[in-house]
């Protein structure tokens, strides 16, 4: 029955041809994700002295770049790098945002009180200004990065949780659970999560495309991932100096990244239209 | 009205005590130790001892906070410890440079958005509805330094129109500094357009349908002076408050901005001085921000209660 209401949701998902379109380029991009080792042909960090400064060819795809790195393969590497990045930072912030919305919105009173005016400064830093000061207290690295998105992000997720939580609570099917005695957990996951479940959904499709958007602003501005990685933003900025000799170094890691967050952003949408309908 | 100013006046404190919290806890666990960075790594114990008793580093964190807000309040925002130099001339120069962009962007960005938004709701699921919003979905989730230097391949480096660097000082006449400017203001148009036009064409759509419209139809007016006179001020309302939310946008925005065009505002200024680790700097320069996007909010609420008497009664 669950598969089932799965595969409808998809047929409806690829029923709108934009949504199509960015779900097969995320797919895509993530099956590239998985198999880059295999299909890249050089190292990330592989310097190929005699190649290097080349233009796209049959040997080097799409050029070298002033180091002699095979940029075919550092951005086939890159897909691996943002989606990690973004993919788990989304996982951490939509876990703990749906935990502390469950709570605040069932539990109400005090504890909801203090957590929503915490959260009330978070979001009133904009959200680069708030990454960039804890990049500058963690420094950077990986971590520090999924710390970001979590800290950024989870606020965002506990609101919406929050309040799609406020208008079941007082339902009469979780009254009649409180009233048999079930447990928190119990009342929680079983009784008011299926009904959060689809906004939940559409908010974490949205938390995902904005740390994708993310990852790579924090690369660009050399805060976030630190060289040789393959980061697309890290790749653009590290390229820019050579833009006029080089430009393929910066503009097909700046493509790729085009393409994923349209991509991304598409099958958002297509998201929120299938399960608000 | 003055109550609801009064309420709103309130809540703007609240928040900035708030989120000078937030930055103070954050900024505090820097790691390595302030006197350290300020007096070098050849300074001796007693030196480090003698300079934490004089800066009030032993005082217990509550106390240091407020006495920390208090400077900040003063206008006593100490030294930078990467330029040695007084913070407060510096930074409140990186702002003006930055709301002058920010002013060239919005005199682009709010007539541009507001006429795509009108003349998509007013063609609703017709092809130039559907040719705006497309476009804007397109290039709106773009990061900032894409477009930035899309634009900068296009404008500057194949036609020549306009500067890809935007490095003002401050004695150039503004005739000069104007080119500059349109390239970040462009680029940051580009971030908020698609939100504006959203909204607007929303706003749009919902407004036609009303029946006060078909009356006014019936009536005989025509159709320019029904949608201008009693369509479009309804429309607009929303279009305010995103207008206001988009600050936070652009400044998240203009923080890449800045970086990709070189513009000597905030945003470069807080890169450089995370990058030092310059922990003053980046404290008075995050404040700065935060209090002009709480501002900003609270513009867009008094005249969204100005221009619309119902909201002051919740």
């Amino acid at each position: 029955m669950r598969l089932h209401g799965l595969l409808a949701g998809l047929r409806r998902l690829f029923a709108s041809r934009t949504t199509a379109l960015g779900t097969t380029i995320v797919l895509l991009f993530i099956l590239v994700a998985i198999f880059a080792p295999i299909l890249a042909p050089y190292e990330y960090n592989q310097q190929i002295y005699s190649d290097a400064r080349q233009p796209p060819s049959s040997t080097h795809w799409f050029g070298t770049d002033h180091l002699g790195r095979d940029v075919f393969s550092r951005v086939l590497l890159g897909a691996g790098d943002i989606f990690t990045l973004a993919g788990v930072g989304t996982l951490l912030a939509v876990i703990t945002g749906m935990a502390f919305g469950l709570l605040s919105g069932y539990w109400g009173d005090l504890f909801d009180e203090i957590l929503m005016r915490l959260f009330d400064g978070l979001l009133a830093i904009p959200a680069l200004l708030l990454s960039l000061l804890l990049l500058g207290t963690l420094g950077p690295s990986r971590n520090s990065i999924l710390i970001v998105i979590l800290v950024v992000y989870t606020p965002i997720v506990a609101r919406v949780v929050r309040s799609a939580v406020l208008s079941v609570k007082n339902k009469s099917f979780v009254e009649a659970a409180r009233l048999q005695g079930e447990s928190l957990g119990r009342i929680l996951f079983r009784e008011i999560l299926p009904s959060v479940m689809p906004t939940l959904a559409v908010e974490a499709a949205l938390r995902f495309s904005y740390a994708i958007f993310l990852v790579a602003s924090l690369g660009f501005l050399g805060v976030g991932v630190q060289p040789p990685s393959p980061n697309w933003g890290l790749m653009v900025n590290e390229a820019r100096p050579y833009v006029s000799q080089l430009p393929w170094a910066m503009y097909f890691p700046a493509a790729a990244i085009a393409v994923v967050v349209i991509g991304v952003n598409l099958m958002a949408d297509g998201v929120k239209r299938v399960l608000r309908a | 009205m003055a109550r609801y100013i009064a309420r709103r006046v309130g809540f703007l404190a609240l928040t900035i005590v708030i989120t000078s919290l937030v930055i103070f806890i954050v900024t505090q666990l820097l790691p390595g130790d302030v006197a350290r960075v300020v007096l070098g790594r050849e300074a001796g114990e007693e030196a480090l001892a003698a300079f934490r008793e004089a800066n009030g580093l032993n005082d217990p964190l509550p106390v240091q906070y407020i006495r920390w807000l208090g400077n900040f309040v003063i206008g006593n925002w100490g030294t930078s410890l990467s330029t040695r130099s007084d913070i407060l001339p510096v930074v409140t120069e990186r702002l003006s440079n930055s709301l002058l962009l920010t002013a060239m962007t919005m005199i682009i960005a709010v007539p541009l958005a507001v006429l795509l938004g009108v003349v998509a709701g007013l063609n609703e699921d017709k092809l130039a509805d559907n040719a705006i919003s497309i476009g804007s979905l397109a290039v709106v989730g773009l990061p900032e330094f894409v477009t930035g230097l899309i634009l900068i391949q296009l404008l500057s480096r194949w036609l020549g129109w306009l500067p890809a660097n935007s490095s003002i000082t401050a004695d150039m006449p503004f005739r000069e500094k104007l080119p500059m400017l349109i390239l970040p203001a462009l680029t940051a148009t580009l971030v908020l357009l698609a939100y504006i036009i959203r909204l607007t064409r929303a706003g749009v759509v919902e407004e036609m349908k009303r029946p006060y419209v078909r009356t006014a139809t019936l009536k005989g007016l025509p159709r320019r002076t029904v949608i201008i006179k009693h369509v479009l001020r309804n429309a607009l309302l929303p279009t305010i408050t995103v207008i206001a939310i988009s600050f936070g946008w652009l400044i998240s925005g203009l923080i890449v901005i800045e970086n990709v065009f070189n513009y000597p505002g905030l945003g470069r200024l807080l890169v450089f001085a995370i990058d030092r680790r310059d922990l003053p700097l980046v404290q008075a320069v995050a404040m700065v921000t935060v209090v002009g996007f709480a501002l900003a909010n609270l513009a867009a609420d008094l005249m969204y209660a100005a221009l619309n008497p119902r909201i002051r009664l919740g």
